[in-house]
């Protein structure tokens, strides 16, 4: 075999064994899409009831509450960021990552400090490469999250927010919005503005008429149990959201590389074929030289 | 017969729903019980096991931790961020977990396992 086609031969199996690869990625992902999704799913009863509590509450009192209260003179903001432990997801962690640099501009032009929550290793790595001040970080959990992780996020939060360490609180995720796209938001958390509550299907929990709570033990009494759940049920929900849209995401980056790879192995082969084909042309007119060189030395000798 | 319309939902999951007589739950000042017609409630949980009467006579009996329930127009919620079917707990566990905390002096997470013993004792009793 001469040295060109056996290049070629090599480097059509090195394709195709990271084709494999991807592939298997590929169909992981596809799988833990519909899990992901599933979660998103079962966790919606318990934000939905939880978001008409708060607002019949909201509305059938007037308590106040330090969660609900806006500060006019807010000094610093903090930003939670939520992203991948791991890369090879396309652009994912990266949109996630931009929006909160735009976000973070924009509160600095406010003339607010920012303090940086992050969740997920990618953005850790970001900010420790670029040497940014990170508050916070938790990593581990990004693609299978549970209540607790959100619970453990919150309670961070709150606690900074009820010790008036931060005036406002903001979420950056990756909505889910369909297995082709997903987008990355933002969202202000603290101080919950409670007319501005929606339910999952994105209807105004306000339209609907509560009947007249009895509130136990009061209505402030509720309302410190509740909003703390709220919060943590926000955050939670876009994490399972998040999860979800990394999973996409990787699915697609996975899917472009394995129609990529089997593009590659296809241009690799008929480069291999055409410089078989050549070896072999070239080993025909040597043979044939060779053969007309010998009749004409006989020739001449006779 | 008169019946309420019940929804058992923990944070990640629906836990039980179905028509019920009479639940008796453990709010902030005391235990609870709610029948057909009772008037709107929103209340908090404490940490305690929850007691569902079906209406085909059979009892549900869950631990719940942390949470609250809410009933108005014969349609009760109670919301937990944890919640768990006596049927579902394992006494072993639940048992190991008490011996613990007692060992730990962690009050929260030993009044949630003699919660859970309490609702998965509950149910092999009766």
């Amino acid at each position: 075999m001469g040295a060109q086609l056996r290049v070629y031969k090599r480097r059509i199996r090195s394709v195709t064994a990271t084709k494999k690869i991807t592939k298997a990625m590929e169909m992981i992902s596809a799988s833990r899409i519909v899990k992901a999704q599933r979660a998103v799913a079962a966790s919606t009863p318990y934000a939905d009831e939880l978001t008409r509590a708060v607002t019949a509450v909201a509305t059938r009192s007037n308590a106040k509450h330090p969660l609900t209260t806006e500060n006019p003179q807010a000094k610093t903001a903090a930003v939670l960021l939520i992203t991948a432990d791991r890369g090879l997801a396309g652009g994912y962690s990266t949109n996630a990552i931009k929006q909160a640099t735009v976000l973070s501009a924009r509160l600095r032009a406010e003339g607010k400090d920012v303090v940086t929550y992050i969740i997920g290793r990618k953005g850790v790595q970001y900010y420790g490469f670029r040497n940014l001040t990170v508050a916070e970080s938790w990593t581990g959990f990004s693609d299978k999250p549970t209540y607790g992780d959100a619970k453990l996020v919150a309670s961070t939060l709150i606690e900074a927010f009820t010790t008036q360490a931060v005036d406002e609180l903001h979420l950056v995720s990756t909505k889910f919005e369909s297995m082709l796209t997903q987008t990355a938001v933002e969202a202000r958390l603290l101080p919950l503005k409670l007319d501005e509550v929606q339910l999952s299907d994105e209807s105004q929990a306000k339209h609907e008429i509560f009947p007249l709570y009895d509130f136990e033990p009061s209505a402030e009494g509720v309302l410190d149990a509740l909003l703390p759940r709220y919060v943590e049920s926000r955050i939670y929900n876009a994490l399972l959201q998040s999860a979800a849209s990394e999973h996409a995401a990787r699915r697609r980056a996975m899917k472009s590389a394995t129609d990529n790879a089997q593009e590659l192995i296809k241009s690799l082969t008929r480069l291999a074929n055409s410089a078989r084909q050549a070896e072999i042309t070239q080993e025909i007119s040597e043979i044939i030289g060779g053969a007309n060189a010998l009749a004409d030395a006989n020739a001449g000798s006779e | 017969m008169a019946e309420l319309h019940v929804e058992l939902v923990a944070a990640d999951r629906k836990v039980w729903s179905g028509a019920a007589t009479i639940v008796v739950a453990r709010t902030a000042s005391g235990d609870t019980g709610i029948m057909p017609g009772h008037t709107p409630v929103l209340s908090v949980l404490e940490s305690g096991p929850v007691t569902i009467r079906t209406t085909d006579g059979k009892t549900v009996l869950a631990a719940v931790h942390g949470g609250f329930i809410s009933f108005a127009d014969n349609k009760l919620s109670l919301l937990a961020e944890i919640a768990e079917l006596a049927d579902e707990i394992d006494i072993t566990r639940a048992e190991r977990a008490l011996e613990r905390a007692q060992a730990e002096l962690d009050a929260h997470a030993e009044r949630r396992a003699e919660v859970r013993l309490f609702a998965a004792r509950g149910l092999k009793a009766a």
